[in-house]
């Protein structure tokens, strides 16, 4: 398999926290990846630095085998990788609409003079998207005035609108209803296989993790404690006793 | 209300009250030059950045217009607006490319400062500028043709409507755009924004540029109007009136700043003949407006929408 993103001997330090401690890591092309780990042993401060937000103090990030460690996130979601956070990152003051039409027209840059947002093809497409999430009817809704769970689903719509090569997903199922968890992995995953797009989610929950992904990375203290198979790294004992045990 | 409509019948209005009060033609005038220069500030508001320096591009189209004339002998109405509005646009360009990067309160007085700057030097630049007796500016010919004073005060009365019915249809254009639209969107997330692939900065830069050049075009019409240009022009206070018309008239929509700035003008003109205390009318009229128009005056004629700007 040929890889997409390749992290090599990633540090970085906040005060006495070593959030990333020499972290080499890769992620193939149609791969589905999980990090697991306990809150605070540096997970979503690996997506920082895959996407550009914050620049390791030593080590190298590759897409394609070229760096983009040095690059501003706008850059880097150019190249094809999405992100949808942890926290929910909307346009509050706009429509769930002109979220997703904001998020489709970047792909074709902003310098359309003379064009308007709201065209029937980026409406089209944005209500397709809405509707994989049951979204539809959110369309017309300030994105303020969605409850909690909604705005996570916006989140990963926006990033999906970008069409990616990778998608890094941080806990995409955290604020859903334990109900629709697996609803929602069923569609982002079906979605995501038919557009061949990679992923990457912090997960906490094992039965998530152990559905959908390929491999699992495990994290602990800025470190890979363990990788491999869901069913073989949840064997590890040193990963039940650590990780599952808190995660 | 359908929009449209409503927008021509008020300048029907104002062409109509002109005819049964010449003298408002002149404040009118002036009133639409302010207007463009707010409209231009209401343009950052979206965006969520307050200019309190915006007068230094009024300043910069008037003093470009007057010394057009003065060192090279242009008169034509069209030259000098078209000279105007360049220089504007490169000046915003410019200072823009420096301010921002900051936000808030640092935005704000970043502005006031190197607009207390550029008031500073056209104060003190005798030579050049005239410094605080500022520079006469001529009457300027239209399309080579030299009318009276009277003439040339009603066509640039009108040419100021016109400058306001363009610079309105390609404002509301530009909101609608999708840099319109990333520039509301900067106010509430310039994360996502980022991550969505688009350069905050750029967006900013093309709305300051924008706004310069409105505020500039106004400056030029204001010059040629009263047909003097002071330093006062770029003075922090005027500013602030320019932001206090933006907000008085409204800013969800393109029609606030002209409302804001023609009440404004015209309250000035009417309480000035009473008081001189005029200033306390115009705050005791902004304060009803903050207290009971949060939309501004324009909310009375265009109810909020989804999505609007408070």
């Amino acid at each position: 398999m040929t890889v997409l993103l390749e992290a090599k001997n990633l540090h970085i330090t906040f005060g006495a926290v070593k959030a990333a401690n020499g972290v080499d890591l890769h992620i193939d092309e149609g791969e589905f990846l999980a990090i697991i780990g306990p809150n605070g042993s540096g997970k979503t401060t690996f997506l920082n630095l895959c996407t550009g937000y914050i620049r390791p103090s030593e080590g190298e990030v590759y897409l394609d085998g070229k760096p983009i460690t040095r690059l501003p996130p706008r850059t880097i979601a150019r190249k094809g990788i999405a992100r949808a956070f942890q926290i929910p990152q909307l346009f509050l003051d706009q429509t769930v609409l002109t979220n997703l039409m904001l998020a489709i027209a970047s792909r074709e840059g902003l310098w359309q003079m003379g064009k308007a947002l709201d065209r029937p093809a980026y409406r089209d497409e944005a209500m397709a998207l809405l509707a994989m999430f049951n979204l539809a009817d959110c369309a017309p809704t300030l994105a303020s005035t969605l409850p909690e769970g909604r705005r996570k689903l916006v989140d990963i719509a926006i990033a999906l609108a970008l069409k990616p090569r990778l998608v890094l997903l941080d806990e995409p199922t955290s604020g859903v209803s334990a109900l629709e968890r697996f609803a929602l992995m069923e569609t982002l995953m079906g979605a995501l296989r038919q557009a061949k797009v990679s992923a990457l989610f912090v997960e906490h929950d094992m039965d998530v993790v152990e559905r959908y992904a390929d491999r699992v990375v495990v994290w602990e203290a800025g470190r890979v404690m363990a990788e491999g198979k869901p069913e073989t790294v949840f064997k590890d004992a040193r990963v039940i006793e650590n990780v599952i045990g808190v995660a | 209300m359908p929009l449209l409509p409503l927008a021509g019948g008020a300048i029907i209005a104002l062409v109509a009250a002109t005819f049964a009060f010449p003298w408002l033609e002149f404040v009118l005038t002036l009133a639409i030059a302010k207007g463009l220069a707010a409209l231009g500030v209401a343009i950052l508001l979206r965006g969520g950045l307050i200019s309190i320096g915006h007068a230094m591009f009024f300043a910069i189209g008037a003093y470009a217009t007057a010394f057009a004339m003065r060192d090279f002998g242009i008169t034509d109405v069209f030259a000098l607006i078209l000279i105007s509005a360049v220089i504007s646009l490169a000046a915003g360009l410019l200072i823009g490319v420096y301010v921002v990067r900051y936000r808030a309160i640092f935005f704000a007085m970043l502005n006031l400062a190197i607009s207390m700057v550029l008031f500073s030097l056209l104060s003190k630049f005798y030579g050049v500028t005239g410094g605080t007796d500022g520079l006469r500016v001529g009457t300027p010919t239209v399309l080579g043709m030299v009318l009276e004073a009277k003439a040339v005060a009603t066509f640039l009365f009108y040419a100021s409507i016109a400058a306001m019915v363009l610079a309105g249809f390609a404002v509301n254009a530009y909101f609608k755009s999708p840099l319109g639209e990333a520039l509301s969107a900067v106010h509430t997330n310039e994360i996502r924004l980022e991550y969505l692939g688009i350069p905050v900065r750029g967006v900013l830069l093309i709305a300051y540029g924008l706004s310069a050049l409105l505020a500039g075009i106004g400056g030029t019409f204001a010059a040629m109007t009263i047909g003097h240009v002071l330093p006062d022009m770029a003075y922090w206070t005027d500013s602030g009136h320019l932001v206090l018309v933006a907000v008085l008239g409204g800013i969800s929509g393109i029609g606030g700043p002209f409302v804001g700035a023609v009440f404004l003008e015209l309250v000035h003109t009417l309480a000035a003949g009473v008081t001189d205390a005029w200033n306390m009318i115009v705050g005791t009229a902004l304060l009803g407006v903050i207290f009971f128009m949060p939309k501004g005056l324009i909310g009375f004629i265009r109810p909020a929408k989804k999505g609007d700007a408070a």
